[in-house]
């Protein structure tokens, strides 16, 4: 039986008609910032995915690379693409919250600019395993740089840190989570609930595509020969 | 193993020393950024001295990257990569033979380079030279470190030299933070603690990716 088809799918389906309800309807309005604060319930649970799809790659390429395992080169193919993906959409999110708050889509502070870093390995990753033409030295590459690209995101992080001190800019916005009503509360992790639930349908259904696709390969290659 | 890696050291060393290939492009280039930078920049403007440490430091490693981009392309399209591989040796001897000839590549160009950029960009470092030398010690090794195992892993991609700044880049940024600010700490006669708040983070990379870099190269060049 396919347990993501069959309960995890509409599981989803529920849980995202319920995170709609509690983001628009009962979250209550942010004083200060408006309801564009609510995009705060996308914006950060992206970034919990982004976070979450580096982990399991990282993983699964240290596990392709000591088993030997497609499975582990598939997933962790599949974790790099969904990490693209929220990556991409924690780094839109964030300048259309800031133009209205902040007044500046962008500013080169620690955390975004580490996000957009990230964001560059995650595409670097990507690029390497399309541009190898033999598949299995292109999973072996990719998962090497994958590994060395994880190791580097809190040196990456930390030197960032550093940089913006020593350059001080005025402070915009304390803590995200700082001072957060129990019902914001509410809303907040019953999304990353939500998206954690989105990133595993991700992974399975893309994981069980490739596989699909490597087992029409080989069968196309016996037809062939 | 020091005499194996000898062996191959010398072996680029000569290569090299023969065509001077390598170096001089490095130079030229080198040389013409400077003054690609200097139009970026209104005439006679000030930001000029504000901005020298990141042209330098932009400088060195697009120089660098050309020298890089070339250590693994002789070598596996010649098949001498096969031949290598097929010596009796760890294949660590490989990795830390080249990591070594484009650390003395690079570091010979930087030792032309920044007296010429001291000229054209009007900044001294006489008064501290120790702590100058040191810090492109550490950036140069760690850029190095990277740079050598990512370009065994971009000779194998259809567009290899457009591969390896890709790669290289945001893995890197630690060090080209640490190095620019180290240098303009240094230029601007800054004390040696926030000079050294920088060199911490970049001994500790290098250490963190040589380590990580000799394990992680048995599985580049695996067939």
């Amino acid at each position: 039986m396919n347990v993501s088809k069959s309960i995890l799918g509409p599981a989803l389906f529920v849980c995202m008609l319920v995170n709609l309800y509690l983001i628009f309807m009962f979250a209550p309005t942010e004083s200060s910032m408006g309801q564009i604060q609510r995009i705060f319930y996308f914006h950060v649970p992206t970034a919990w995915v982004s976070g979450l799809s580096l982990f399991v790659l990282f993983i699964s390429s240290i596990l392709y690379l000591w088993k030997k395992q497609r499975k582990y080169d598939i997933v962790a193919h599949a974790a790099g693409e969904i990490g693209v993906l929220f990556m991409t959409m924690f780094l839109v999110t964030g300048p259309i919250w800031a133009r209205p708050v902040w007044n500046i889509w962008w500013d080169w502070s620690p955390r975004l600019t580490s996000s957009l870093v990230l964001w560059f390995i995650f595409v670097a990753y990507l690029m390497l395993r399309n541009f190898v033409e033999n598949e299995e030295k292109g999973a072996r590459l990719a998962a090497v740089f994958a590994i060395v690209g994880f190791v580097d995101v809190p040196i990456v992080y930390m030197s960032i840190r550093l940089w913006a001190d020593i350059h001080p800019r005025p402070v915009i916005g304390g803590g995200e989570s700082s001072g957060l009503h129990p019902d914001m509360k509410i809303a907040f992790y019953f999304s990353v609930l939500t998206f954690t639930l989105l990133f595993l349908y991700l992974l399975i259904q893309r994981v069980r595509l490739q596989k699909t696709t490597v087992a029409i390969s080989e069968m196309k290659k016996q037809i062939a020969y | 193993m020091i005499a194996k890696v000898g062996v191959l050291l010398w072996k680029d060393i000569l290569s090299e020393l023969r065509t001077k290939e390598l170096i001089f492009s490095m130079l030229v280039f080198s040389l013409m950024v400077a003054v690609i930078f200097n139009f970026s920049f209104p005439p006679g403007s000030e930001f000029i001295k504000d901005a020298s440490p990141g042209i330098l430091w932009m400088t060195f490693i697009f120089a660098g990257l050309l020298g890089m981009n070339r250590s693994f392309v002789y070598e596996v399209d010649t098949g001498c990569l096969q031949g290598l591989m097929l010596a009796p040796m760890d294949r660590s001897v490989i990795y830390i033979s080249k990591l070594l000839v484009n650390f003395i590549f690079i570091g010979t160009v930087e030792l032309i380079v920044t007296p010429l950029f001291a000229i054209f960009f009007d900044f001294s470092i006489i008064d501290s030279l120790g702590p100058f030398l040191l810090m492109l010690f550490l950036s140069t090794l760690g850029f190095s470190v990277i740079g050598t195992l990512f370009s065994a892993i971009a000779v194998n991609t259809k567009t290899r030299e457009v591969m390896l700044p890709i790669l290289h880049f945001p893995v890197v940024i630690p060090i080209i933070i640490c190095a620019v600010q180290a240098t303009s700490a240094i230029f601007q006669g800054r004390e040696w603690s926030e000079i050294w708040n920088w060199l911490k983070i970049l001994i500790a990379f290098d250490i963190i990716f040589l380590i990580l870099a000799i394990l992680m190269f048995e599985y580049v060049i695996e067939e």
